[in-house]
């Protein structure tokens, strides 16, 4: 009996649970959009990127392990595989957002672009045309690349593993450059243009940091609970789990280094349509979410995986995991939900600090049929990672 | 008179064997030992139970000093001995603190790094006994050395060198000091 039929009993449980977890979701996210349609779309738009994050993140781990390997990348390649697989579901759940484009984005307002100068000027990139065409672009490409790296990645099975590891290279390397490119193009579409007077050059890297960084805490999460199992029991060693700890560390430090040198570059220069960004953000009780930010991600997650016990035991990183996620999503929230507090006094912005329940059964609603289709894409392939010879 | 021993040293032709001998030896109750390898073996830290390295502690403590102490020196210089405003920015224009900030702890961390592992290894050390044994020289290049020495309480001339025999060395040596 191979590993994949033997784990089939976990795995067809984690789908049905997650998939009830979903159902259940989505009913809430219905009864919300009956209720309050523009909370709705906001609270939709940060699950629905948290969830593509980790599906991108797969994306872009799966090709930088093809590139340069890693034991880590053996463990994790299966559910990576799967990661990739699950981007048919993410177009499906990309709908809602342009449903709601009227309601998340300033610039689909003809009579406000009209009377804006600087929005008239960005029309010809922020338009619902270019928008529609270029999140198509994204998705093709997405497509074409996860479609090759599994066809490879099977033939890889039959053929050997040397004999068809150039081909996977000859995808991964450019693959990782237009990958780069379009998360960056799509952090811009989807989540900057929420404030279209405002820019950031940067923006890209937090993506890809934050989407890399929530890839390698759900991988974590997923190698935990498959190894607490037979066979899979001791399938992935003390070692495999510390380099995964370490890699967590390592971009949990990218996600703080390009996070603030936005903030760094922002103050220096100290530009007033750049500046808005940050004051939106550390007024009305924002501030303590940034601050939230520094304390629990930035410094506690630094310092728990500073500890070398706690990334070679597979209970304690996976907790620690567990806690990468949420404060991922607490990081989306700051980034996101500011940008539709409104209101001013004198001139000055002054937002006050607002968490709707749509905003936690959103990621949960997204992320249970997120994960339950992740199970189902995972139990068609092998789970024994490939035989080198 | 014979010499002072320091201990009996055995050669092996592969890591595995260094590390099947070296967990028996600790299981034989032998713990004034060391192993001599070319290549960093992770299994030995566990076979022959060695106690973590106090390293980490001492990094820590330089790197915290390094972090307030350039965040302090640029608070002191910028907000209390040459308060002066820049462009309207708040005197404590923190985020301005930070790549200094994170310099000196990387700079104290890394040079307390070298410097406390030199220390804690016993570094410099002119004298070894162990490179009386000719062979020796082998042990940056290819072969693997346990040396268990003549201060163990376990340690005795016949029997330590029995034990040591029946791991299957290429050959057992008695190391002078």
């Amino acid at each position: 009996m191979s590993t994949a039929e033997a784990m089939r009993p976990h795995l067809d449980r984690l789908q049905t649970r997650a998939f009830m977890v979903g159902v259940i979701g989505v009913a809430a996210l219905g009864a919300g959009l009956v209720s309050n349609s523009e909370q709705f779309y906001r609270s939709y738009l940060m699950g629905f990127v948290y969830w593509m994050g980790v599906a991108l993140g797969s994306l872009g781990l799966l090709m930088l392990h093809h590139m340069v390997g890693g034991n880590w990348g053996v463990a994790i390649r299966r559910g990576l595989e799967a990661g990739t697989r699950t981007l048919p579901l993410m177009v499906l759940l990309a709908i809602p957002v342009f449903l709601g484009a009227h309601s998340l984005y300033e610039w689909t307002h003809a009579d406000v672009v009209e009377n804006d100068p600087v929005l008239r000027h960005k029309s010809l990139y922020l338009n619902m045309t270019g928008f529609t065409l270029r999140a198509v672009f994204y998705f093709l490409i997405w497509f074409g690349l996860s479609t090759l790296l599994n066809r490879y990645s099977k033939a890889q099975e039959s053929e050997g593993y040397w004999a068809v590891r150039p081909r996977l290279q000859r995808v991964s390397a450019p693959g990782l450059i237009l990958h780069c490119l379009t998360v960056t193009f799509f952090a811009v579409d989807f989540v900057m243009s929420v404030e279209p007077h405002w820019f950031s050059t940067i923006y890209g890297a937090i993506f890809i940091a934050g989407q890399v960084l929530s890839t390698f805490a759900f991988m974590v999460v997923l190698m935990r609970s498959l190894t607490l199992r037979e066979p899979m029991k001791n399938a992935v060693s003390a070692q495999t789990f510390h380099d995964l700890g370490n890699l967590m560390f390592a971009f949990n430090m990218f996600w703080a280094y390009v996070s603030f040198s936005q903030l760094l570059i922002i103050w220096s220069a100290n530009f007033p349509e750049e500046t808005i960004w940050y004051l939106k953000r550390t007024k009305g009780g924002w501030e303590y979410v940034g601050l939230s930010l520094f304390v629990f991600h930035f410094s506690l997650i630094f310092l728990l995986l500073l500890i070398r016990k706690f990334k070679r035991q597979p209970a304690i990183l996976s907790k620690i995991a567990v806690w990468v996620i949420l404060m991922r999503l607490v990081d989306l929230f700051w980034i996101i939900q500011p940008a539709f507090s409104h209101g001013s006094q004198g001139g000055v912005p002054a937002p006050q600090f607002h968490v709707h329940w749509l905003d936690i059964v959103a990621p949960v609603a997204i992320g249970g049929l997120w994960v339950a289709f992740f199970a189902f894409q995972l139990k068609k392939r092998p789970l024994d990672p490939l035989p080198l010879a | 008179m014979r010499k002072p021993l320091y201990g009996l040293i055995a050669e092996f032709a592969a890591p595995e064997q260094l590390v099947y001998a070296a967990g028996e030896a600790h299981s034989e109750g032998y713990r004034k030992m060391d192993a001599y390898s070319p290549l960093p073996i992770e299994e030995l830290h566990h076979v022959m139970h060695i106690p973590d390295t106090k390293l980490p502690r001492f990094v820590l403590a330089a790197g915290l000093l390094g972090s307030i102490g350039g965040f302090g020196l640029l608070y002191w210089i910028t907000v209390i001995n040459y308060p002066h405003n820049v462009g309207g920015r708040p005197l404590n224009s923190w985020p301005q603190y930070i790549p200094i900030t994170f310099e000196t702890t990387v700079l104290l961390a890394g040079l307390t790094t070298l410097v406390t592992m030199i220390a804690l290894c016993g570094l410099p050390m002119p004298y070894h006994p162990v490179f009386n044994v000719p062979r020796f020289r082998l042990a940056s290049r290819d072969r693997f050395f346990l040396c268990i020495e003549a201060e163990d309480p376990r340690f005795d001339l016949q029997r330590t060198r029995q034990f040591l025999e029946s791991l299957h060395p290429h050959e057992v040596t008695e190391v002078e000091i």
